[in-house]
């Protein structure tokens, strides 16, 4: 199981700040759990419709498109930062 | 060394100076920065959410680098979260170095680190009960890109 977490307008969009899920054996990456997140409801598919303006940690360390996420623990999804 | 502090409530930029040269006598140069909070636009609220899992130790990975990258540099960084009214303070970098050259320059490298590396997003709020999320700035990315 792994915990996703979600801020600012993903948050928002998703409808909660957190959930727990099993992945699929075949998400192994970044950019493959995005999409099965995707089709998981009408508010995840509107959070992610723009992957060009979603950024990932995964374990609390930013992460890219092609980073694993086999064995994560938490991954947190959220919008470019806009912090300072 | 250069000390990261996560907070909701407010900070005063002269105590923070004041301990980082308390006893030192060999620092030629202090250097501060404060972001505020500014009413664009009418706006009457900012809030700052974060990723508290996170948040603190990705500040002090920024301070860290600018402590690798200007060894003689000593300084903090504090950056607050929650809900702020327009004039208050958001973030405070102070830097003291043997000469300002160093000084500047760590605190611009925070600053820009932190607008893009640290995990905050600015929620403004209007008197009317509309609210906008800020939208990442591509001139923030150059900024911070200069010090790749």
């Amino acid at each position: 199981m792994v915990e996703l977490l979600y801020f600012a307008w993903v948050r928002e969009q998703i409808g909660v700040d957190a959930e727990t899920v099993a992945l699929p054996a075949n998400i192994t990456s970044v950019a493959a759990l995005l999409d099965w997140l995707a089709s998981r409801s009408p508010g995840h598919a509107a959070a992610l419709a723009n992957r060009s303006r979603i950024r990932v940690a995964v374990d609390q360390a930013f992460a890219t498109p092609d980073t694993p996420v086999a064995g994560a623990r938490e991954i947190a999804i959220f919008p470019p930062v806009t912090g300072g | 060394m250069i000390a990261a502090r996560l907070q909701s409530g407010p900070f005063d930029p002269a105590a923070e100076q004041a301990a980082l040269l308390a006893g030192r006598t060999d620092l030629g140069a202090a250097v501060q920065f404060t972001g505020l909070v500014r009413a664009d636009d009418g706006l009457a609220a900012l809030t700052l959410e974060h990723y508290p899992g996170m948040t603190l130790a990705q500040m002090q990975a920024i301070a860290a680098e600018a402590a690798k990258r200007w060894p003689g540099v000593l300084g903090s960084i504090i950056h607050r979260h929650g809900r702020l009214l327009p004039g208050e303070p958001i973030v405070l970098v102070t830097t003291a170095s043997p000469h300002r050259g160093d000084a500047f320059a760590a605190a611009q490298f925070l600053m820009d680190w932190l607008k893009t590396k640290a995990p905050f997003w600015k929620k403004e709020e209007w008197a009317n009960g509309t609210t906008r999320w800020v939208e990442a700035k591509a001139s923030d990315d150059a900024a911070a890109d200069r010090w790749a």
